[in-house]
């Protein structure tokens, strides 16, 4: 076993207790910070693929930002939701046979999957001239601009729209009042 | 060296806890964090499949920053939804947020 084997192991099994404990805690707030652990996890095992820019990027979008965001959903939303309660609907049950079956499932199909047992090769680029490739074909005509500004509308309009969407009822109102 | 298919059983798991999450969570807020989970699977594999089997093409590290960019909006637009709903109805148990029944 060699050295990037056992890290591998030891950054999986981090990141899927804590994927666990996002499901299993019955404090959300808990459950969010559980869900960083695991972002940041997954963020190591980019670095593993040398993916070093969508590392940064996992850092920087899903702990900095969604993250976060959801924290503070949690603490908006937090008197309705008493911890004594229980956190699973009535189907819960039902819910974990579904992904324990779907995970059974994926498993035994990926061992029959021929390019699953393909080993890393090299990179054929170093790694800095790889990061510069992805950044021209982000902007290139012949690449990948027109996805890229797709997704820069759709980011805007997700902006826009949730601004709309969760304004303050007082200000709906007044305006309901000059129609 | 690690095997592709390590990865991609981490990825599998990952994201049928994220199903798990998504089906059983009362709260709207645990069921997004839920659909956090498998996106993050989802750009995992997609990081894996382009680092062992085409290295030398760019495309699917820019495929995984689109999905990037789409786990972000569905992230504001998602807690938006829930905020707002939270402001009217006071509730975030996704069984109670019922107003679209007849």
């Amino acid at each position: 076993m060699t050295i990037a084997q056992i890290i591998f192991i030891a950054i999986s099994a981090i990141t899927v207790i804590a994927s666990i404990l996002v499901v299993a805690s019955r404090n959300l707030v808990h459950a969010a910070l559980w869900l960083v652990l695991s972002l940041a996890g997954v963020a190591v095992l980019f670095v593993l693929l040398q993916a070093s820019f969508l590392a940064v990027v996992q850092v920087v979008i899903y702990i900095g930002a969604i993250a976060i965001l959801i924290i503070f959903a949690v603490m908006l939303t937090r008197r309705v939701m008493r911890e004594t309660k229980p956190q699973v609907n009535r189907y819960w049950w039902i819910g974990a046979l579904a992904a324990l079956l779907l995970f059974v499932t994926l498993v035994v199909i990926l061992n029959q999957v021929p390019s699953a047992a393909s080993s890393v090769s090299e990179l054929p680029l170093p790694e800095e001239d790889l990061l510069s490739m992805l950044g021209t074909a982000l902007v290139d005509v012949d690449g990948f601009v027109l996805p890229f500004e797709v997704a820069s509308v759709l980011l805007l309009a997700a902006l826009i729209g949730s601004l709309v969407i969760a304004r303050p009822i007082k200000l709906d109102a007044e305006e309901g009042d000059e129609a | 060296m690690i095997p592709l298919s390590w990865y991609l059983i981490v990825a599998a798991a990952i994201f049928c806890i994220g199903i798990y999450g998504v089906l059983a969570r009362k709260n709207a807020v645990g069921i997004l964090m839920g659909i956090e989970l498998m996106l993050n699977a989802v750009i995992l594999n997609l990081v894996a499949f382009w680092r062992y089997l085409t290295p030398s093409l760019i495309g699917g590290q820019a495929f995984a920053v689109i999905v990037f960019a789409v786990a972000a909006s569905e992230a504001a637009v998602g807690l938006a939804l829930i905020i707002s709903i939270y402001r009217r109805h006071s509730t975030v148990v996704a069984d109670e947020i019922n107003m679209l029944k007849w």
